[in-house]
C-alpha cells in the first residue's frame, strides 16, 4: 500500500477534472462553514463539551452500549452486536433472508462501506440500491466514494451527466434540476418496491435507545419508514449519554460538515411502529459493530480516534487531500480522519503509507468540531510504523536517521561534513527536491563561522 | 534580558541571514544575545518521521545546553523548531526529564512573539521598501498560535506595503521529509501557494521559517519568478529604504 498511495496520489494528480472538481467543492465547503460557524456564539466552548461527552462515553463504553440496547430493546428495536465486518454482514444477509427481502434500498452509511456490505450481500444474491444521489451515482459508476459526507465529490457535473445518459437512458443534459429528476425517478420506483431498509446512524442515545440519522435529501427517511423492516448499522462509538447531548452535536455536525445550519431531515428514530396505523417499520434491526474500533480503546491518545463524528470538515481543510481527493488513500476512510483510523482500524501493515500523508500542517485539528488532535495521532502511527519496521523506508532509512542522530550528536563533527559538502561541492541525490524546486546552496558562511568571527563579542569591530 | 539564540540547523547553515538579524535585532533592543555552539539539531526530522529514540537523544543533548546557558529566554527565528521544543515533554515518560522538557518549552519562544509578547515591541525601527506578503508557517501558526506578532512587526516597517494572501494560512507543501517523500503532492501544495505570491503582485514573501522559505523560494526561482523570499529577521533588521535586506 505504501507504493500505492504513492502511485495513486500522482494518478489523481494528473487528472485535470479532478483537481477542478476538488478545488472547487473544498473552497465552498470551507466557505460554507466559516459562514455557518458565525451563528453560533461560543463555538469554542461547544467543541470542548462535544469532547468532553465523547470522551465520557469512550471511557465507559460498556455501560452506555448495555444501557443503549436494553433501552432500544425495550423500544422494540432488535439489537445485534457484531464483533467484525464478517458478522455485520452476516446479520444483515440473515436477516434479509429471514424477511424474505427482494428489493433493498440503502441510504447513505460509512460503516456499511468500511465492511463492503453490498458486495457480501450480493454474494447471496441481495443487491441494495443506493439512494443518496452521490451514493447513487458512485455506485451506478462502479466507483468507491472518495469523501465521507460527498461521495461523488471527485465528479464534474459534465461526468455525471454523460453517466445518466448512459446508465440511465435519458438525454445528454448538464442541467443539474433534470439530472436530479432523472435519480429521483429511477429512486421512486425503488422506494416504492422495497421490502427491506438498510441505514447508518449518526448518534445511539443510552438513555432512550433512539437512533439519530442525518440528511439532506429525504431518502434516509424513506430508506428507515417504506419498508417492512429497517436494519440500521453503527459503529460502537456512535453511542452518546443523553437525549439532551444532541443539542451539541446537531450545532456542530451539520456546520463542520455542509456549512449548514442543520440538516434538511432529522429523523430520530425509537423502536418499531407501535399501533398499525402508525407509519414505519414493523421490524428494526441494529447491529453494533466493533470491527476494529474497541482496540483504539486502550490510551487517551489513540481513543480520541473514534470521538470522530463523520463531518468531514477535515478532508475540505487538508491541503492533501485537496490536492489528490479520497481514492488516493486506498480506505473507506480518506483524508486526515482516514489517515490515522484505517491503520488503526484494519492494521498498520497495509496502511503503512497513511499516516505520513500528511505535512502535518495542522489544518484538520483546527476545524474538527470534537478538537480530535489528528497530527499528534498520526505521528504516534508514525513511530509505530517504525517501531514495528512497517515502513517502505527499511534499513537504508533507519540507517540514515541512526547516522543523522550521531552527526547531530557531535557539533564539530557536523561543521566538518558540511563545510567538506560546501567545499566539495558533493551533494547527496536530491533529485526528489531539485527536480521541481531550486535548492538553495550551502550559505558561504554558517552562521557559526559568522559568530565566531564577528558576533560573538559584539564590542570587537 | 539574557537571551540564548537557538538558532535552527537550516538557518544556521542555509539561511544564517535570518540568524544574524535575529542577533542584531535583539541586540538593539537592549538584549544579551548569547550562542552554544553545541547546538545543531533540535531532532524534528527524526520526530516527524518516527524515529523517537533518535529524536529523544537530541532533545536531552539540547535540554543540557540550554539549562546550563542560565538565560532569562531561548528565541530562534523558527516557529518549527520553537514548536519543536514545545512538544519534547512527550518524548519522556520518567518525570524529571518531563518537567526539565516543560521549563525549557516555558522559556522558549519564537522570535516575533518574544519581540511583541515578551518585549512588548512592534516598531523595531526597520526600513524596507516593497511590497510584502506574510505567509504563515504552520507550526508557528497551529503550534504555537502566532499569527498576529508577525504581521504587526511588519506594518511597522517603514516603507513597507503588507499585502494579504488569500490562502496566508495554507500550508506551502514543505512539512520536511514530505517535501521529498511525496514530492509531487508537495509541489502541488506549493504551486497554489506561489500562484497567489505572484497574483498578489509583491516584491518579496516573508515568512518566519527557513524551511517553507526554501520550498516557496525554491520553485519561485525554477519559475523565473522576481519575488524574493525573505526570512522576518531580515526584514526586521533591514535599516535601508531602498535596496533591501543585508547579508545576501
Amino acid at each position: 500500500m505504501a507504493a500505492s498511495f504513492d502511485r495513486d496520489a500522482r494518478t489523481a494528480l494528473a487528472d485535470g477534472q479532478l483537481r477542478g472538481a476538488l478545488r472547487q467543492a473544498t473552497d465552498l465547503f470551507a466557505e460554507r462553514r466559516r459562514a455557518a460557524l458565525a451563528t453560533v456564539p461560543d463555538w469554542e466552548g461547544a467543541r470542548d463539551r462535544a469532547r468532553a461527552i465523547k470522551d465520557e462515553t469512550l471511557l465507559h463504553l460498556d455501560r452506555y452500549l448495555e444501557q443503549f440496547t436494553t433501552n432500544a430493546e425495550r423500544a422494540g428495536a432488535r439489537v445485534h452486536w457484531a464483533r467484525d465486518a464478517a458478522e455485520a454482514c452476516e446479520i444483515i444477509g440473515r436477516i434479509a433472508e429471514q424477511r424474505g427481502a427482494r428489493s433493498v434500498v440503502k441510504s447513505k452509511s460509512m460503516a456499511s462501506e468500511e465492511i463492503h456490505l453490498n458486495e457480501r450481500l450480493a454474494r447471496r444474491g441481495i443487491e441494495p440500491v443506493e439512494t443518496d444521489l452521490g451514493e447513487y451515482i458512485v455506485q451506478l459508476a462502479g466507483e468507491t466514494p472518495s469523501h465521507i459526507v460527498v461521495p461523488a465529490i471527485h465528479k464534474t457535473k459534465a461526468q455525471i451527466a454523460a453517466l445518466f445518459a448512459e446508465k440511465l437512458g435519458i438525454e445528454l443534459s448538464d442541467d443539474v434540476a433534470t439530472l436530479a429528476a432523472a435519480a429521483r425517478q429511477a429512486l421512486r420506483r425503488r422506494f416504492a418496491e422495497a421490502d427491506l431498509g438498510i441505514s447508518g446512524v449518526n448518534f445511539a442515545v443510552a438513555e432512550t435507545g433512539t437512533i439519530l440519522i442525518l440528511e439532506n435529501e429525504g431518502n434516509a427517511r424513506l430508506t428507515t419508514s417504506l419498508p417492512r423492516t429497517h436494519v440500521a448499522l453503527m459503529g460502537i462509538e456512535k453511542v452518546i449519554p443523553r437525549f439532551a447531548d444532541l443539542e451539541v452535536f446537531l450545532q456542530l455536525l451539520p456546520r463542520s460538515g455542509t456549512g449548514q445550519v442543520l440538516t434538511a431531515y432529522q429523523s430520530l428514530i425509537t423502536g418499531t411502529k407501535r399501533r398499525p396505523e402508525d407509519e414505519g417499520p414493523e421490524q428494526l434491526d441494529i447491529v453494533v459493530m466493533d470491527n476494529g474500533r474497541s482496540r483504539m480503546l486502550a490510551s487517551a491518545l489513540t481513543r480520541q480516534s473514534l470521538a470522530c463524528i463523520r463531518c468531514g470538515a477535515c478532508l475540505n481543510a487538508c491541503p492533501v487531500y485537496r490536492q489528490i481527493g479520497g481514492h488516493a488513500y486506498g480506505s473507506v476512510y480518506p483524508g486526515p480522519i482516514g489517515a490515522i483510523v484505517t491503520p488503526q482500524l484494519f492494521g498498520l501493515a497495509q496502511s503503512s503509507a497513511l499516516p505520513y500523508a500528511s505535512s502535518l500542517c495542522g489544518a484538520c485539528r483546527d476545524v474538527c468540531p470534537v478538537k480530535i488532535d489528528i497530527p499528534a495521532v498520526l505521528l504516534h502511527l508514525r513511530a509505530q510504523v517504525v517501531e514495528r519496521r512497517a515502513g517502505s523506508g527499511g534499513a537504508l532509512e533507519r540507517l540514515a536517521f541512526s547516522a543523522y542522530a550521531a552527526v547531530m550528536a557531535r557539533p564539530r563533527l557536523f561543521e566538518w561534513l558540511v563545510r567538506g559538502v560546501r567545499t566539495l561541492g558533493i551533494l547527496p541525490p536530491l533529485r526528489a527536491w531539485t527536480k521541481w524546486r531550486d535548492l538553495r546552496p550551502l550559505a558561504p558562511h554558517s552562521f557559526r563561522e559568522q559568530w565566531r568571527a564577528r558576533l560573538r563579542d559584539p564590542a570587537a569591530p | 534580558m539574557r537571551v540564548s539564540l537557538f538558532v535552527t540547523c537550516l538557518a544556521d547553515q542555509f539561511w544564517p541571514a535570518a540568524a544574524v538579524s535575529a542577533v542584531e535585532l535583539l541586540r538593539g533592543l537592549g538584549c544579551t544575545v548569547g550562542f552554544d555552539e553545541r547546538q545543531t539539531c533540535c531532532g524534528q526530522p527524526a520526530f516527524n518521521t518516527g524515529y523517537r529514540r533518535e529524536a529523544r537523544s537530541l532533545a536531552r543533548r539540547l535540554i543540557e545546553i540550554f539549562e546550563s546557558s542560565g538565560a532569562d529566554a531561548i528565541v530562534s527565528p523558527s516557529g518549527s523548531c520553537t514548536a519543536m521544543l514545545h512538544h519534547y515533554e512527550q518524548l519522556f515518560e520518567d518525570e524529571d526529564w518531563r518537567t526539565r522538557a516543560r521549563q525549557l518549552a516555558q522559556r522558549t519562544h519564537e522570535l516575533s512573539a518574544f519581540l511583541v509578547n515578551c518585549l512588548g515591541v512592534e516598531d523595531v525601527g526597520a526600513a524596507f521598501s516593497g511590497r510584502l506578503t506574510w505567509h504563515d508557517a504552520c507550526h508557528g501558526l497551529r503550534d504555537l498560535g502566532i499569527r498576529n506578532e508577525p504581521r504587526r512587526l511588519l506594518r511597522h516597517v517603514k516603507g513597507a506595503e503588507l499585502v494579504e494572501l488569500p490562502n496566508a494560512e495554507t500550508c506551502c507543501g514543505f512539512g520536511g521529509t514530505f517535501a521529498v517523500k511525496y514530492p509531487e503532492v508537495s509541489v502541488a501544495m506549493l504551486d497554489e501557494k506561489v500562484d497567489a505570491i505572484e497574483r498578489a503582485g509583491v516584491d518579496a514573501v516573508v515568512s518566519g521559517d527557513a524551511g517553507c522559505l526554501m520550498q516557496i523560494g525554491g520553485r519561485l526561482s525554477r519559475r523565473g519568478s522576481s519575488v524574493r523570499a525573505l526570512h522576518l529577521a531580515e526584514v526586521l533588521a533591514s535599516r535601508e529604504a531602498r535596496g533591501g535586506p543585508h547579508g545576501r
